[in-house]
């Protein structure tokens, strides 16, 4: 219990530095651009792959689990768009995220923190977690809502796909699933949740990686630790926001 | 001009330094030696305020720095450059953009302006052609070069080195020892310097404070540490059998 408040207080207190007025907001906007490419743009190949993937199986399983003839097929459509939107394309990426962002994020800062290259930063007079961490949320927070909606698309195509293929329905069955019932305000509750656990993910990689110790190992640590905790969160707020919104 | 004042510093309840006073001029290289474990590398990181002193004072020409606020101590960081024992160049950037790293931050000059400088640093260290590689091609003398370039970039006041010589051959360590001395009088800074390498401290040790177990026993010139009396010093200093009979044959 005290670690954890210990963890929390020493949590807040890297917030209030990494949330102050950037020195110059032409490094602020330079780094931006770095970041969104580091973490963002180039997590969309996994994305890609992950949501196409998934978009197939969940409409295969739809289809296999719908035994009854009462059940029009739109409906394959229609749940498909709804686990997607709900809760893959949102929750499931945010936990793959965790992993491939929040592991760079810890070992990247953490590798600087043990080399004194944050030191090295302080010493000169500039704020260290403002110039690493800032530009890493800021860019993840804005962003990943589009990486929500980008894997809501092509899991929806991957639907497609599948049905083009096997023919377990019809396409315009599919597609009339996909327009039924369509209520725009979980779009924007994905949305949200997104760019929570970017947050969440962000914030929480930079802090283990800032305070990292103890060599390598040490990073190796802190990089775990970062994505354990930050998976667990991104459940609790999952939960949490889901009560809120909807 | 530098000043330290009945310094303590502890870890976890354990003192690692003790009451440790010293003045440190312009011009002159002043080096901390002692022991691995003797508190000098945490002397190092308390004056240059990467560690917070539990007592004591700091000064910086008349500005008290450990009481200083966050704002003014970002002030004065401005004007002190620190080269690190691993040379802790950021990996991310080029030669060239890590010594125009302070440049972006702290001043308005243009791109041009900003590579005059940097290109002056690095002919002043006496590395050229190197603006565009990255730190992991550059061997670890070349690393110290650019680390000193970077330090002495905005003009610094006070230089800071925690063990320049670390993992670096005899001659290159000369090298950087001669460079280190040579900038600091040509530009009047106040250079401190953490070192346990002793061709160092017989090469550019203007003044030499010596830690034992946090605290500082002995303090003098590179002439003065030849004929010290300190027993912990020559403990230190004469270890070998060789340096025993050196100093056997200077005291007679």
């Amino acid at each position: 219990m005290k670690k954890a408040l210990e963890i929390m207080g020493e949590y807040s207190l890297l917030m209030v530095k990494v949330f102050q007025k950037p020195e110059k907001w032409r490094i602020f906007f330079r780094q931006s651009v770095i970041e969104a490419q580091k973490l963002m743009i180039d997590s969309i190949p996994l994305i890609f792959v992950i949501s196409i993937f998934i978009g197939a199986v969940v409409v295969i399983q739809t289809v296999n689990n719908m035994d009854s003839p009462l059940i029009p097929k739109m409906y394959v459509g229609f749940m498909t768009r709804e686990i997607l939107v709900l809760e893959f394309c949102s929750t499931m990426i945010a936990l793959i995220l965790a992993g491939k962002i929040g592991s760079n994020i810890a070992s990247e800062i953490g590798s600087m923190r043990i080399t004194e290259q944050i030191d090295a930063m302080e010493i000169m007079g500039v704020n260290s977690a403002n110039y690493l961490i800032l530009p890493k949320i800021a860019s993840s927070v804005v962003l990943s809502p589009f990486l929500m909606l980008f894997s809501f698309v092509v899991g929806l195509l991957g639907g497609a796909l599948i049905i083009a293929i096997t023919g377990l329905i019809t396409m315009a069955q599919y597609v009339d699933g996909l327009q039924f019932s369509f209520k725009i305000h979980y779009i924007s509750y994905s949305m949200t949740k997104m760019s929570v656990f970017a947050f969440i993910i962000t914030s929480l990689a930079s802090y283990y990686g800032y305070y990292a110790k103890g060599g390598s190992l040490g990073v190796g640590r802190s990089s775990t630790k970062a994505i354990v905790i930050s998976s667990v969160l991104i459940l609790v707020f999952d939960l949490a926001l889901t009560k809120l919104m909807l | 001009m530098i000043r330290i004042k009945n310094l303590y510093k502890e870890f976890d309840g354990k003192d690692v330094l003790k009451d440790i006073s010293i003045d440190y001029k312009p011009g002159e290289c002043s080096l901390i030696i002692g022991a691995s474990g003797s508190g000098k590398t945490v002397l190092l990181k308390s004056i240059v305020g990467l560690h917070t002193p539990e007592k004591g004072e700091i000064w910086y020409g008349d500005k008290l720095f450990n009481k200083l606020r966050e704002k003014e101590k970002k002030e004065l960081r401005k004007e002190m450059g620190m080269l690190f024992q691993g040379s802790a160049l950021f990996d991310f950037a080029t030669v060239e953009e890590n010594i125009m790293f302070p440049m972006d931050f702290f001043t308005d000059w243009s791109l041009e302006q900003k590579l005059e400088r940097a290109n002056f640093c690095l002919r002043r260290v006496n590395l050229e052609n190197a603006n565009k590689k990255y730190p992991n091609e550059l061997s670890g003398g070349m690393q110290k070069r650019v680390g000193i370039a970077r330090a002495i970039a905005l003009n610094p006041k006070y230089l800071f080195c925690d063990e320049p010589n670390s993992g670096l051959d005899p001659t290159t360590s000369i090298v950087i020892d001669r460079l280190i001395k040579e900038i600091t009088q040509e530009y009047n800074i106040t250079t401190v310097i953490n070192t346990h390498d002793m061709n160092s401290v017989m090469e550019i040790g203007d003044k030499i404070g010596f830690i034992y177990q946090g605290r500082k026993v002995w303090e003098g010139s590179n002439k003065e540490i030849l004929h010290s009396d300190c027993k912990e010093l020559n403990d230190f200093v004469f270890t070998t059998n060789m340096a025993k009979q050196l100093k056997a044959l200077m005291n007679r």
